[in-house]
């Protein structure tokens, strides 16, 4: 039993860093409103570096920006970017900053020009992170002691872990922005986001009312509710989420494993699968017993997405959400 | 060490019809608990009637859709079903390993069932990622685990219960390492082979049960038809050989269809606790120490007990699932605590 519960142990502190998010973000929405008229760069939504250049990208330093792990002082412009989190890989690609990042984590997969090493996030190894001689790191998670190693070797970490809120997403994209010298790129990408999702929100056909959804993250029936960050996607799109009733409380951070009878009964108009690179497909779906007779599967209303993008709280929530109003194309059109 | 000494006709050596029927009666009470409870909130007396109307000669309607009898028939029932026989199993075995290394805490388990499976399921999610393959991987992880087990106890020299457990302990250890060292590696196996060591019986259907069946069957069999040896078994090696009983052999037959069975359980419903330890023990606590009575007691109340404990974990934080193996030992634990305090029995 000792191994199961240092594995809940590791899962609690999986789920729980999740919590650490939040604190008192500056509203972003008020910024992007006073640079909408200046929007002139094209930022596409598959992460070509800005085309900008920061006026004076060492000017501005010392910084001072909030983490999770508190407000961290980045004393020049960093030219050795090593980071551990995909998420924020996708963030400094975006905002110019990809060619001060020297390594990145094994799951960081893109943008291509990504330098992949086998640093790993999850279990991270100080020295091997050092020897990459970074003048700022940033990860997605801390297993406990990370932040304070390298801070006592005198590198500035920013921890930032997985968004609570689409508000976080806009928050770490603006502080990455400013801890690398690009805070009028980050500015400008925060602000195509949030065009890009509300063109594609605006776009997407009219449901009927109480259409529902199912957003898989495992095939033991993990998923994620409405208070989640990717459910609040769903919700943009007038979606409600099945699993809502699950986690009323928040006892399982918004993850709560459902029962199969109660997704069956439940009966989701469409079937979202975050879990495609684990074999799961809508052929799976169907196969599984006493799941033919639903109506996302009789319909053909399965959505197998790209698990990296249904994952990651970066910039391409803008593809995840491309993919949810394509699938709500198609639910719409079968019904017309 | 427990040392148990019936003789042959003690009242306790034949299970009584009395403690016969209580088992019975439990497993009925579960299966009817189970089957009209759960998180989809159908009508129970609809669930009744559905059920009735699969019986031959009656024909009842019974008022649900389609889709909620596919919910009672491919996702309920085959669950509840693969719960009993789980249940059974690990119960069964449990007793008769107890039995036959006459140690109070042996279980298929301490012999790297567990671990071994557990290495076999994080080996085919983190090679192949693919988690049909997690049942076959954990069931020859488990096989392989425990003949390692016994090669090495044998190589130490001695035959006794002592340096087969300890040989156990030994491969179960070095499983975990290599286990929790390719967890780290690939993170993303994490959550579900978490989930599988937690106990899965929230994805089966028949496919699983139909694979148990066969296992299930010949090594409770073979279980069940021992009872009498492991009772002469429980005075002693020497004393039993010298009342004519090849006691390797016994021991060797035992083992190997209790192993079988508890890789072939655990490779489909992953890895449920306490089952195996708990439920022979409250029965010798309440009904008697002959392995006449632990044996049939066992796959009796083992299958009302699990099937309990998924009712629980199906419905106590509905629509969500609590991991069953959680419950087992959430509620398995304190009740057998409450047993051995109440009873006192001979230890």
């Amino acid at each position: 039993m000792r191994r199961s519960s240092l594995l809940l142990t590791a899962l609690l502190t999986l789920a729980a860093c999740g919590t650490t998010g939040g604190g008192d973000a500056p509203t972003i929405s008020t910024v992007v409103e006073t640079t909408t008229e200046t929007s002139e760069v094209v930022v596409t939504t598959t992460l070509d570096p800005v085309t900008t250049t920061t006026t004076g990208a060492s000017a501005g330093f010392p910084v001072t920006v909030e983490a999770d792990n508190g407000p961290v002082t980045i004393p020049a412009s960093p030219e050795a970017i090593v980071s551990l989190s995909a998420t924020a890989t996708e963030m400094l690609f975006a905002i110019g900053a990809g060619d001060q990042v020297v390594a990145v984590d094994d799951q960081s997969n893109f943008p291509e020009q990504a330098p992949t090493t086998d640093l790993s996030g999850f279990t991270p190894n100080v020295e091997a992170i050092l020897s990459h001689e970074p003048d700022l790191v940033v990860i997605g998670y801390d297993p406990g002691d990370l932040v304070a190693a390298l801070t006592a070797a005198n590198v500035p970490v920013l921890n930032y872990s997985q968004a609570l809120t689409i508000e976080d997403t806009y928050r770490q994209i603006e502080a990455l922005g400013s801890a690398t010298g690009h805070a009028d790129d980050a500015i400008v990408v925060n602000e195509q986001i949030e065009t890009d999702l509300s063109k594609t929100v605006d776009d997407a056909p009219e449901l009927p009312d109480g259409t529902n959804y199912y957003h898989e993250l495992d095939n033991t029936f993990y998923t994620a509710t409405s208070s989640t960050f990717i459910g609040q996607i769903y919700a943009m799109f007038g979606l409600a989420n099945i699993a809502d009733p699950a986690d009323e409380d928040g006892a399982a951070f918004g993850y709560p494993q459902l029962s199969g009878e109660f997704i069956v009964s439940a009966d989701p108009d469409l079937i979202f699968l975050a879990n495609t690179l684990y074999g799961e497909s809508a052929e799976t779906v169907a196969d599984r017993p006493g799941w033919d007779a639903l109506t996302a599967v009789q319909e053909g209303n399965v959505v197998e997405l790209d698990s990296d993008i249904a994952s990651r709280w970066g910039p391409r929530i803008v593809d995840f959400a491309e993919y949810v109003a394509d699938a709500l194309v198609a639910l719409v059109n079968e019904a017309g | 060490m427990t040392q148990v000494t019936i003789p042959d006709e003690a009242p306790s050596a034949r299970v009584g019809w009395l403690p016969l029927t209580i088992g019975v009666l439990s497993v009925v009470v579960a299966g009817a608990i189970s089957i009209t409870a759960g998180a989809a909130g159908l009508d129970p007396m609809s669930v009744v009637k559905a059920i009735l109307d699969t019986l031959p000669g009656i024909s009842i309607d019974s008022g649900l859709t389609d889709v909620e009898s596919s919910i009672v028939f491919e996702i309920r029932l085959p669950r509840i079903v693969l719960g009993a026989i789980v249940g059974a199993i690990l119960a069964v075995a449990g007793g008769s390993y107890q039995g036959v290394f006459r140690n109070a805490l042996a279980d298929p388990y301490l012999l790297g069932v567990a671990a071994g499976s557990g290495l076999g399921a994080t080996i085919a999610l983190s090679v192949s990622g693919d988690s049909a393959l997690i049942a076959p991987f954990a069931f020859v992880g488990g096989m392989v685990a425990v003949g390692i087990t016994f090669a090495l106890g044998r190589s130490v020299g001695s035959r006794s219960a002592t340096s087969l457990i300890l040989a156990g302990v030994a491969v179960s250890a070095f499983a975990t390492a290599i286990q929790t060292y390719l967890l780290q590696r690939d993170s993303d196996t994490l959550r579900e082979v978490y989930a599988w060591i937690l106990g899965r019986l929230v994805t089966v259907g028949w496919g699983e049960v139909l694979e148990l069946i066969p296992y299930a069957l010949i090594a409770t069999s073979v279980m069940f038809g021992s009872r009498r040896l492991l009772d002469v078994l429980s005075i002693g090696d020497e004393e039993a050989g010298a009342l004519g009983v090849d006691v390797n052999r016994v021991r060797g037959l035992v083992v190997v269809a209790a192993t079988l069975a508890t890789a072939a359980a655990v490779s489909v419903s992953g890895l449920i606790g306490f089952v195996g330890i708990i439920v022979p023990h409250t029965i010798r606590l309440l009904f008697g120490w002959s392995y006449r009575v632990i044996i049939p007691l066992s796959i009796l109340f083992g299958a009302s007990f699990l099937m309990l404990a998924d009712v629980v974990a199906r419905t106590a934080v509905a629509p969500a699932e609590l991991p069953i193996g959680v419950v087992t030992a959430f509620f398995g634990a304190p009740f057998f605590l409450l047993v051995l305090r109440t009873m006192r029995g001979p230890a």
